[in-house]
């Protein structure tokens, strides 16, 4: 089941240029959340602050406090502690590509010291069925590399190896931007699906993908988080003058 | 219906367009050729020089004493068998480790110093090196041995080992890495299992590079494995080795021995394709496995 996010007084800086100011938001269990707003503002960087993965960039750094569920992400919890719990997937599809299908799928389990091998093919099974691509791939597991799959199949795979370490939460950074319509369909349904399960936090350009998915929508300028509400409110009558000429178009 | 529409005058390929093109083929075609030449007449000519003496005394006797017609160099196939495995037993781990730390954790000082020494170490002449295997194995040893010329040649192993690792690890895209952090995979895991399998097939080639360069060394083996006329399988004593006998051979006086020196170069290249042949063939099966 997925948990909720607390994020209080976040600050991440790249070297000496900092990239997020203040940002205090709460994210709901089980629902998606969109982060919109222009290249550049900070979706991206706060999204990786969640996880930590901001911090393995050169020079980088945060300050601030993340709670996930239970977990205080930047007091007493490890960053492998807390990213197996937390599910990524990125802008470009990246498979592993000395691995086949299967191995892909269970790279996080084995690589974390799981040996059991019956429970590791249930495990795969079920995570490609989760992410739609078992019908396209059950016949070619073993023989075919992750690498070799088109580029809406990649991305389903990841999204299966995401979910293969059963997180609580799936950040998603941006995760059709590099599809075509009919895949991006295809990953969009199954967010729809995949939030039942698991807090989805979704970084996207295409704001009509940001209201067709999430619940929740916040958007982001230079670094600041100028408004977080329902994604009805957000798009019908946002409160702040700057996040209606965005949504509109004047900018960005 | 037959296609009667002219070719727009912007698509038809002019005179002087063709000739440039194929003036470059005809260039490019004519350096690979120059480049292959060398190395198909060397082949060749080892083949025609050596073929003839290479028969199952070559290959399974040692020498004879001098002006004995007859005999082989089967202690000195044994012995570049060995010292070639102690290298790359001492270098190949050695220069890996180095890539590693330079390409995952050396953005700092004392990487670039590593990799400033590495280039330099890479340029030092290889008698020099035995020279150095010399005072630091061979004096302390109190004699010759087959361990101060694969120390020798390990040392000239590692800097070639150790850039190309390099090279390669950077090659791999960050995007890989952070995908295996994501799923809370730590560090050194991740430069284990992803990183340095997925650059496995460049790493090889650079090992193979080093290695095909150290099998033909002949200077920094003359003080430190010495050559010896009978067999030796102790790593503390003077070691005969291909290129030491064919160097031996060649210099000396009796036909019978020249044509044995031919025969040893043949020989040594075989070996060291065949080499280089086997591992790129286990590397190619061994990938698309399971994690490791």
């Amino acid at each position: 089941m997925g948990v909720g996010i607390n994020v209080e007084n976040v600050n991440a800086w790249y070297g000496k240029s900092q990239a997020l100011h203040d940002i205090n938001l709460k994210i709901e269990a089980n629902h998606a959340t969109a982060l919109i707003g222009p290249s550049g503002c900070g979706k991206s960087t706060f999204i990786r602050c969640l996880n930590r993965m901001h911090e393995t960039t050169p020079d980088a750094r945060v300050e601030g406090r993340v709670r996930i569920g239970d977990l205080d992400a930047y007091n007493g919890t490890s960053p492998t502690q807390l990213r197996r719990r937390i599910g990524m997937v990125f802008q470009k599809p990246n498979p592993f590509p000395t691995m086949s299908i299967y191995d892909n799928v269970a790279a996080g389990l084995k690589l974390n010291g799981y040996r059991d091998k019956k429970q590791l093919h249930d495990i795969v099974e079920t995570s490609l069925k989760s992410s739609a691509l078992w019908e396209e791939v059950k016949d070619s597991l073993h023989k075919k590399s992750g690498a070799s799959l088109s580029g809406g199949q990649q991305q389903r795979l990841c999204i299966a190896r995401a979910l293969a370490v059963a997180p609580e939460v799936l950040l998603m950074d941006e995760p059709c931007s590099a599809l075509d319509p009919i895949s991006t369909g295809k990953i969009e349904e199954l967010i729809f699906e995949l939030k039942a399960q698991y807090t989805i936090v979704i970084v996207t350009h295409n704001m009509q993908q940001a209201a067709r998915v999430a619940e929740y929508t916040g958007f982001f300028l230079l670094g600041r988080m100028i408004e977080y509400d329902k994604t009805e409110k957000i798009f019908t009558n946002p409160s702040d003058k700057r996040t209606e000429d965005y949504i509109t178009g004047r900018f960005g | 219906m037959p296609d009667t529409t002219p070719t727009p005058a912007v698509l038809q390929i002019s005179a002087w367009r063709r000739l440039k093109d194929h003036t470059a083929t005809a260039f490019a075609i004519a350096t690979v050729v120059i480049v292959l030449t060398p190395l198909v007449a060397i082949f060749g000519y080892l083949v025609y020089k050596g073929i003839g003496s290479i028969n199952v005394a070559f290959l399974t006797q040692i020498p004879k004493p001098p002006g004995e017609v007859g005999g082989g160099m089967a202690n000195a196939i044994a012995g570049s068998v060995l010292i070639l495995a102690i290298a790359s037993l001492l270098g190949v781990p050695l220069g890996i480790g180095a890539g590693i730390y330079l390409a995952e954790y050396g953005r700092n000082r004392f990487g670039d110093t590593i990799r400033f020494v590495s280039d330099v170490l890479n340029g030092v002449p290889s008698i020099v090196i035995g020279i150095v295997a010399y005072a630091i194995v061979v004096l302390r040893q109190k004699h010759f041995s087959a361990l101060a010329g694969g120390v020798a040649l390990a040392i000239m192993m590692v800097p070639t080992i150790t850039r190309t690792t390099e090279e390669m690890l950077l090659l791999v895209p960050n995007a890989l890495r952070e995908a295996a952090y994501g799923l809370g995979v730590s560090r050194w895991r991740t430069t284990l299992s992803i990183v340095l399998r997925t650059a496995t097939s460049g790493i090889i080639t650079g090992v193979m590079l080093a290695f095909a360069r150290v099998a033909g060394e002949t200077a920094p083996l003359l003080f430190t494995a010495f050559g010896n006329q009978y067999w030796n399988w102790k790593l503390d004593q003077p070691t005969a080795a291909l290129p030491l006998q064919i160097f031996t051979y060649a210099i000396s006086p009796y036909d019978d021995w020249h044509r044995q020196a031919w025969a040893g170069a043949l020989v040594l290249i075989i070996l060291i394709v065949s080499a280089v042949a086997a591992v790129r063939f286990a590397v190619r099966r061994g990938t698309l496995g399971g994690v490791a």
